[in-house]
């Protein structure tokens, strides 16, 4: 049967429905209302104001590519300027290819890139080096955590340098309902409390975050990609099967199938939760170190670059955190720089 | 398990091995006499009276801490405390219509069931899903608290029987209070002597559940009805708390379940201990920390009698419904991280029932239609995932296609910015779109449940009948604001 004609503009045939309404559009209406949205989003969140220096973090994948080029396209009518920073965790076989596509894209838009890389960062670790050292002890699993960690910290580093106010991630909605999942499962108060709102403001000198896409579905992201062409990198990370997340992600696919709008209703509930005074964290200080945003002594980059220094890996996760400092406080639950065990997805 | 403040890729901590099978030389770990005949969380092997004892004390003690049995009383003395002071009442509500049971069907299960509810000894009444439809709409008005005292004589539990009673009876068991009051002539509702229910509202019954199109959709229906009427139920009596059977277990799917249904800001009300959202009745859950091995165990060794009935998504495929995604989620994880559930159940027991902030917080708040929260969405919500479809809503308005309700997932034109956008005033919504105007009295996760109600004429009478109340009551006020003198200091006239 003939493809009915598109519902926005009546004139193209529609080219695909939309996953959440089942809308028929063509592929240019489609592109107009995610772009129109994703607007929605950063004006009624008053998340990048006219004159920011924003940051994107652009992993090659389809969600930072799409973020880049639909803010590229909402430059003008924002008043901001872009700076695409890529990070390096020294995964071979993996980053290459990645920071290979971003490069590409880079040259196509004609946006400055800056890779920051953790070798040069973290005195000559990279991911491969720190797998090699958690390998070792028998927890592949915890390189994710690692890797998080790490990767916030790079990105701050790369924003700073070429003088960003805002950081901006590809966060997708999907990626917020398997957080709150997750969260729930793994008995996160902290990471709850803090979570689920619309990034962080940026508070002890830490930069502003925010997350534009994150009302878009994943299927919708992957539909503009395609619509639009967009050329990015689509390997899961070589790390990523052993993760924690990895079950939450199943579990949303799921419930997706079950109820097709189950995404947005998780966003929903995150957004809403009401957790007790106590679970929520302490009000963040510096790091001794480095001076970055920090709950206790050491930040947690610091602390679990100074537990892979030491040739202890565990040093700041789990319990084996009390080595740390030698008159550390034993660890509180719900720990807010503790970040998931995921691939390579920043925490919040 | 991968659980915050837990080692990775390490056991369950305090166990340096899988805890080993009780040898034949273990004895009970709290008497350290007689021979254990259960196993409870990890490797905690109980004899029979022990875990008797155990499994009553945690009931006790959930009532006791929580102090909300006994509001008006000071200074229990030690004797007293061992007895539970009130006089429950048992209550099993019939759903065979829901899902299509014969009558002879019915009957047969009730012929089962009655005999279990005399031989508890408390005072028993049994009610069919189908007097939802002679329901009042006071129902669903939440009366303010009766102060504490007043109702002494009366300060009575409703026990109700969970619908899903499974063989091995994981519903709400009398046993913890059998034979611990001092037990009143068993005497029978006079209500549930009465014949079977009039064929019509069977048949009203068994339509309503029939339009419905998803099975979870139909079990939050179901819900929602039983709930009704189990409240009606107490408040004709005179009950004043309504003790379900929910276990640790059952809460934890129940938590994360709801989560995905979108009632993220009603956990705590939803999971928790008790549940005064309804004012005058409480929804109490003394059964919150016992696993469902526990309760399983227990029944199976004081042979404590259940009876299974079919449920509404009995032998539905897994895939079916979030509620059995849910399940079967949990319960497999569990078998991967031993302590998925009792994470879950810890992270539940710090969520707070938090008023909603903003102007509309207070006792004059509304509350949802159906499940009687306060409303967790406003015209504010323009940066919300709740505004996200809204304002999806907005460009597929480009091309100015009327309403339907297969377009209005959330938002009607009333009182959502899209409206103001539109231009109609609430008047016109009224007139043309009742449906609209019945959702935008719901909360975000019952908007998304009638979603999959193709009409809401099937609903039972009451409901209709205070949605157009409120409407008009709200219409009303809106005529006369500007009239109104306001104590708030917030800004007023806000329209």
């Amino acid at each position: 049967m003939p493809a009915p004609p598109c519902a926005s503009c009546h004139a193209s045939r529609a080219a695909l429905r939309r996953p959440r309404s089942g809308q028929a559009l063509c592929g240019a209406c489609f592109c107009a209302a995610f772009e129109a949205e994703v607007l929605h989003t950063v004006l009624a969140g008053r998340l990048l104001p006219p004159g920011a220096v924003v940051a994107v973090g652009a992993s090659g994948g389809k969600d930072s590519t799409v973020l880049a080029h639909v803010l590229r396209a909402l430059t003008p009518r924002l008043g901001i300027s872009l700076q695409l920073v890529a990070v390096d965790e020294g995964i071979g076989g993996y980053r290459d290819a990645a920071l290979a596509a971003v490069r590409r894209q880079a040259a196509r838009w004609e946006l400055p890139l800056t890779v920051v890389a953790y070798e040069d960062l973290f005195g000559g670790w990279t991911m491969d080096a720190v797998a090699r050292s958690t390998a070792g002890s028998g927890r592949s699993r915890s390189c994710c955590t690692f890797c998080g960690v790490l990767r916030r910290r790079a990105l701050e580093e790369g924003a700073r340098r070429v003088g960003a106010t805002h950081i901006v991630t590809g966060h997708n909605a999907d990626d917020m309902a398997e957080t709150v999942l997750m969260n729930f499962l793994r008995g996160d108060a902290g990471r709850l409390a803090r979570g689920g709102g619309l990034g962080s403001p940026g508070e002890g000198g830490a930069l502003p975050r925010c997350r534009p896409l994150q009302f878009a579905s994943q299927k919708e992201v992957v539909l503009y990609a395609h619509f639009r062409r967009l050329d990015y990198f689509s390997e899961e990370c070589v790390y990523a099967p052993e993760a924690f997340r990895g079950h939450a992600r199943d579990l949303l696919k799921r419930l997706e199938a079950a109820r097709p709008s189950a995404v947005l209703d998780l966003v929903h509930s995150a957004e809403r939760l009401a957790l007790a005074p106590a679970a929520r964290p302490p009000r963040p200080g510096a790091c001794s170190r480095c001076g970055a945003l920090a709950s206790r002594a050491l930040c947690q980059a610091c602390a679990l670059l100074d537990g892979l220094n030491r040739g202890r890996p565990r040093l700041a996760i789990g319990k084996g955190r009390r080595g740390l400092d030698e008159e550390a406080t034993p660890g509180t639950p719900g720990d807010p720089a503790r970040p998931p065990a995921s691939k390579a997805v920043p925490t919040f | 398990m991968c659980q915050v403040g837990e080692d990775y890729g390490e056991p369950a901590p305090g166990e340096p091995s899988p805890a080993p099978r009780p040898s034949r030389e273990q004895k009970c770990v709290k008497c350290k006499e007689a021979q254990p005949v259960v196993v409870i969380r990890a490797g905690d092997a109980f004899c029979r009276d022990c875990f008797k004892a155990f499994y009553v004390h945690k009931f006790r003690a959930m009532l006791g801490k929580n102090r909300l049995i006994f509001p008006g009383e000071k200074g229990l003395s030690q004797d007293s405390a061992k007895r539970l002071r009130f006089v429950p009442g048992v209550i099993f509500v019939d759903e065979g219509a829901a899902f299509g049971k014969s009558l002879e069907e019915r009957s047969k299960t009730l012929a089962e069931v009655k005999p279990i509810l005399q031989a508890t000894g408390l005072p028993w009444h049994v009610v069919a899903l189908e007097e939802v439809f002679s329901l009042p709409p006071s129902v669903l008005r939440c009366s303010a608290q009766e102060p504490a005292g007043s109702e002494g004589a009366y300060k009575a539990a409703v026990d109700s029987f969970l619908q899903q009673q499974h063989v091995l009876g994981a519903g709400g068991g009398p046993g913890p209070t059998q034979g611990k009051e001092q037990p009143p002539q068993p005497r029978p509702d006079p209500q549930s002597l009465a014949g079977p229910p009039a064929a019509a509202q069977t048949g009203a019954l068994s339509q309503l559940f029939c339009s419905v199109r998803t099975l979870t959709a139909k079990e939050e229906l179901l819900q929602t009805l039983r709930t009704h009427l189990i409240l009606h139920m107490a408040r004709a009596h005179g009950y004043s708390k309504v003790m379900t059977g929910d276990s640790c277990t059952r809460l934890a799917i129940k938590l994360m379940t709801n989560l995905a249904l979108g009632r993220g800001a009603f956990l705590a009300w939803d999971t928790g201990f008790s549940d005064e959202r309804h004012g005058d009745v409480v929804v109490v859950r003394p059964m919150r920390d016992h696993t469902l091995k526990e309760v399983a165990f227990y029944n199976r060794l004081f042979s404590v009698p259940s009876v299974f009935t079919p449920a509404v998504d009995t032998k539905a495929p897994e895939k079916a419904s979030i509620h059995r995604l849910m399940e079967a989620f949990i319960l497999r994880l569990q078998t991967q991280f031993p302590s998925t559930v009792s994470t879950v159940y810890r992270t539940s027991e710090k969520l707070v029932k938090a008023p909603r902030d903003g102007p509309a917080a207070g006792d004059s708040s509304p509350c949802c239609l159906l499940c009687m929260c306060a409303l967790d969405v406003d015209a504010a919500d323009s940066a919300t995932a709740f505004g996200a479809q809204t304002s999806s809503r907005l460009s597929q308005m480009q091309s100015s296609t009327p309403l339907t309700e297969t377009q209005t997932p959330s938002g009607p034109c009333c009182s959502s910015g899209v409206g103001r956008v539109l231009g109609c005033g609430q008047g016109a919504c009224r007139r043309e779109d009742p449906q609209a105007c019945i959702e935008e009295q719901l909360c975000y996760s019952c908007r998304v449940n009638m979603k999959d109600l193709p009409s809401l004429d099937p609903l039972p009478p009451y409901i209709l009948a205070e949605a157009q109340l409120r409407t008009q009551r709200a219409w009303v006020l809106q005529e006369i604001r500007d009239c109104l003198i306001e104590d708030s200091d917030d800004e007023a006239g806000q329209s």
